[in-house]
């Protein structure tokens, strides 16, 4: 965002600008930090200046919509943050381009996000007898807060810290500023009511990597490239002729898409 | 006021693989048989097309739903239990077909010294071998006389395998041959044989080729698709209850599943057993299915859950060591079995890990069991070292060597180059029953009828954890011989206590075989001592937990039990073996 005029994010910003090159937003003259909730407008309004209104429709994702997250700024800290954690790099897309937050963001509005599926009677662990729980997914299983609330609260106090410690929301801080909080979650230092800061952090990173690794069909893993940078190669019907194989064999992915439309 | 249905010869909870052979044998012989399964009907067409990752190995879609029903768990008697509240912390089976249908297929017989474990312990070591909280016990029958039942069940589930060196003898060879091998497999299998070890291929319940078992049941040949442990299998190419004895019992007219029904109570007059007392989970109406025969064929927690709840024999007291229900409850907790060992990277080697299938692999049984002279060890019972290649799949294995950053560019980094290029060999460990391990109703938290949870409390004896080290070390020596480039291990720390993690879905005991009432629930036909028209089969009847996983052990005591009941019926009734007076309170 070279017209930005904001100091700190001058250096770096790879959460928002990958975010904003991977949604198609256009980014020129919009995305002042003051405008973040008008964006998605914005983006119409511009696009409509230089296109005609069916090539517009025909570009637009209509899985890139938000359906957990009611306010932008919360989503633009998750979208940040796990580019944080899986950057693109030469192997290929991070978090952002593989749409990992929208596939986050679904995920959250469904069953997982409310802890449909898991025994929710009470009484749930307090804060202090989280702390004494060693594995950090033990810790997310026992709080009263949903995964959801969880969610809500860890990237707004990321957020709060990053204006706090920095003058600048997390989005906008510098990488090295983005890392320094990051490493403050993970490290079980920041206070969070619902869990330890830890365990949201470990829910944070295992979300990402589903979101980068999981079947195209829930939203992420965006041209199965997560796929493709692991080498996996999804919903392959048969290995029974290349298993023995001596050599590494490389096969292009298959999702489930294909494979169920074939049966 | 439940609803009275009409008699029926067997009535049984469950449809896994114990409550799946109990319907084909019974069903077989002309007998009428109901089973009650709470989960929903599934069949093989529910499995093509579930490559699902994200579904089935992370979000557990075939596993107990336990917003409905879990267990709570503890280390130890002082501690307040807490519920299990997520599967990430349970893998247990639900559905039509049970935890068979997930299985990974792994089949193994377990070991003569297993079955006569105290006896022989005490005739090569001394009495004084066994810790003074250690409850190992005789089960009341010898390997001799369970084979022909294993080769049963490895006939009917069409096991795939190779001659176990080192294994006790078998009255033939497996139904089929090994399954194709790999270059990883190879390499593990030459560093053991290069330490002296005696690796051999994991007998799978995977089909190296189509094979029809001796029900006429056809079991595809196996894709090695990678969608094996925690799926259905997409090509019907797993050995598991719904292609084989389900199938099988469902053919001969007289069989009938009904699902969504769970089972709250066994009705009974103190003598005999009555029927099964049901809710359908749809309606909520109550049913009682009355039967000549109960069979409990459920999960070890809810035979457990079942004979507390309906009071029928004396509840294991750990204070005083009195009373059997609950008693002697092991399995393979997860931080000290199973999931321990030696994980190597490699720098300059690449395989094919996302190919694969359940039970691909191969194993050392050389310290497994009695195997090994303990007389200068400070454990019981043993442990097996295995390579699987069971498809690794990406969301599931992010494995980087220790010292990585948890996030960002090197982690990610890592993460992609070792994904084809890491390699983990693990222990999976025996686990003695001692007397502070046990299964309790729980004082608090409660199912969704209102019924108390099952309370597990799991306490670690000091050889369980020397036993566990000893398997993480012979791990270390065959990863170094494999030659890594980086060996981290997942080691088991000397202070490690019970995690309330029921991940293996390994869970035995409470309602334990032997020979004598005092000291156990059940006969060696699965038949209750206190109630001789009550069959307990499954895990729930293991005195202990060997190295070996349970489910053929489960199934062939499952053929044993059946061949009594068929007796049972056609006969006077009664109990099937003689109760002795042999065992020490």
């Amino acid at each position: 965002m070279a017209d930005n005029n904001n100091p700190k994010t001058e250096s770096h910003d790879p959460g928002r600008r990958n975010f904003l090159k991977n949604t198609g937003l256009v980014v020129g003259g919009v995305a002042g930090g003051s405008l973040l909730g008008g964006l998605f407008t914005n983006q119409m309004k511009s696009d409509d200046g230089k296109k005609g209104k069916n090539e517009e429709t025909a570009k637009v994702d209509p899985s890139h919509a938000r359906v957990f997250f009611g306010r932008f700024e919360d989503f633009i800290v998750l979208a940040t943050a796990t580019e944080l954690i899986f950057p693109e790099d030469d192997n290929g897309p991070g978090a952002i381009g593989l749409d990992v937050p929208y596939f986050i963001d679904k995920q959250l509005a469904g069953t997982w996000g409310i802890n449909g599926d898991d025994y929710r009677q009470a009484p749930f662990t307090n804060l202090e007898g989280l702390k004494k729980i060693e594995k950090a997914d033990e810790k997310v299983n026992h709080s009263r807060a949903n995964r959801g609330k969880i969610f809500l609260e860890g990237l707004r106090l990321m957020n709060a810290e990053s204006m706090k410690r920095f003058d600048a929301s997390f989005d906008q801080a510098t990488e090295e500023q983005q890392h320094e909080i990051m490493g403050d979650l993970a490290a079980g230092k920041l206070d969070m009511k619902s869990i330890p800061s830890d365990a949201f952090f470990a829910l944070l990173k295992q979300a990402t990597l589903e979101g980068a690794f999981s079947d195209p069909l829930y939203g992420g893993n965006k041209n199965m490239d997560g796929w493709r940078m692991k080498e996996f190669a999804g919903a392959r019907p048969s290995y029974a002729d290349v298993i023995e194989s001596e050599e590494f064999v490389k096969l292009d992915p298959i999702s489930l898409t294909d494979y169920q439309r074939k049966k | 006021m439940a609803e009275e249905l009409k008699k029926v010869d067997v009535v049984i909870v469950g449809t896994g693989w114990a409550g799946g052979i109990t319907a084909a044998e019974l069903t077989k012989k002309g007998y009428k048989v109901v089973a009650l399964e709470r989960g929903k009907e599934q069949s093989r067409n529910d499995f093509i097309g579930a490559k699902d990752e994200l579904k089935y190995s992370i979000r557990y879609d075939m596993m107990q739903d336990l917003s409905k029903d879990t267990v709570t768990a503890r280390g130890s008697m002082e501690e307040t239990a807490k519920p299990v509240r997520n599967n990430n912390y349970a893998r247990f089976g639900n559905d039509t077909g049970g935890a068979s249908v997930h299985w990974n297929g792994v089949s193994l017989r377990w070991l003569p010294y297993d079955f006569e474990i105290h006896s022989q312990t005490v005739e090569k070591y001394g009495a004084k071998k066994i810790p003074e909280n250690c409850t190992i016990q005789d089960w009341g029958i010898t390997y001799d006389e369970l084979e022909p039942y294993y080769d049963k069940f490895e006939k009917t589930a069409g096991v795939s395998g190779e001659e176990n060196p080192v294994g006790p003898p078998r009255s033939d060879k497996y139904p089929n041959p090994p399954l194709k091998t790999t270059p990883s497999i190879e390499l593990f299998k030459k560093a053991s044989t290069n330490l002296g070890y005696h690796p051999y291929r994991l007998p799978a319940a995977n089909m190296s080729e189509t094979y029809t078992n001796p029900d006429g049941e056809t079991i595809n040949a196996c894709m090695y698709c990678a969608f094996c442990e925690e799926y259905g299998c997409d090509f019907g190419a797993k050995g598991d209850p719904i292609v084989t004895v389900l199938e099988t019992a469902r053919k001969t007219g007289n069989f009938e599943i009904r699902n969504e029904s769970t089972v709250t109570e066994v009705i009974h007059d103190g003598t005999k057993a009555i029927g099964l007392k049901y809710i359908d989970n749809i309606t909520g109406i109550e049913y009682i299915q009355p039967a000549d025969i109960v069979v409990l064929a459920g999960f070890v927690f809810t035979n457990n859950k079942l004979l507390l709840k309906s009071k029928i024999g004396k509840p294991y007291n750990p204070e005083t060591q009195e009373g059997v229900i609950g008693k002697n409850f092991t399995g393979h907790f997860s931080n000290i079995s199973t999931y321990i060992g030696a994980r190597g990277f490699f720098n300059n080697e690449k395989w094919n890990l996302s190919m694969g299938t359940g039970a691909l692999g191969a194993k050392v049984d050389d310290y497994a069991g009695d195997n090994v002279d303990h007389t200068d060890l400070d454990f019981l019972h043993g442990y097996e070292i295995r390579y699987y290649h069971l498809g690794q799949r990406p969301i599931d294995n992010n494995h980087v060597p220790e010292g990585t950053p948890a996030w960002g560019k090197e982690y990610k980094e890592k993460n992609l180059f070792y994904h084809n290029r890491s390699l983990i060999i693990r222990a999976k460990t025996a686990f003695l029953p001692n007397r502070y391990t046990y299964l309790d109703l729980d004082p608090t938290y409660k199912d969704e009828f209102g019924d108390p949870l099952i309370r597990a409390t799991v306490h670690y004896e000091e050889q369980d954890i020397k036993r566990a080290q000893h398997g993480v070390e012979t791990c270390k020596e065959i990863m170094t011989e494999m030659g890594a480039d980086i060996i981290d291990l997942v080691d088991v720390p000397d202070d490690v206590k019970f995690d309330s993690k029921f991940y293996t879905n390994h869970f035995l005991g409470g309602a334990i075989m032997g020979e004598d009432p005092a000291t156990s629930a059940v006969n060696n036909y699965s038949q209750m001592w206190d109630m001789d028209n009550l069959f307990v089969l499954g895990g729930s009847s293991f005195p202990h937990n060997s190295n070996h996983d349970p489910t053929e052990t489960i199934g062939a005591f499952a053929y044993r039990a059946s061949e009594g009941m068929i007796e049972y019926l056609g006969g006077e009734g009664g109990l099937l073996v003689e109760a002795k007076q042999t065992s020490k309170a």
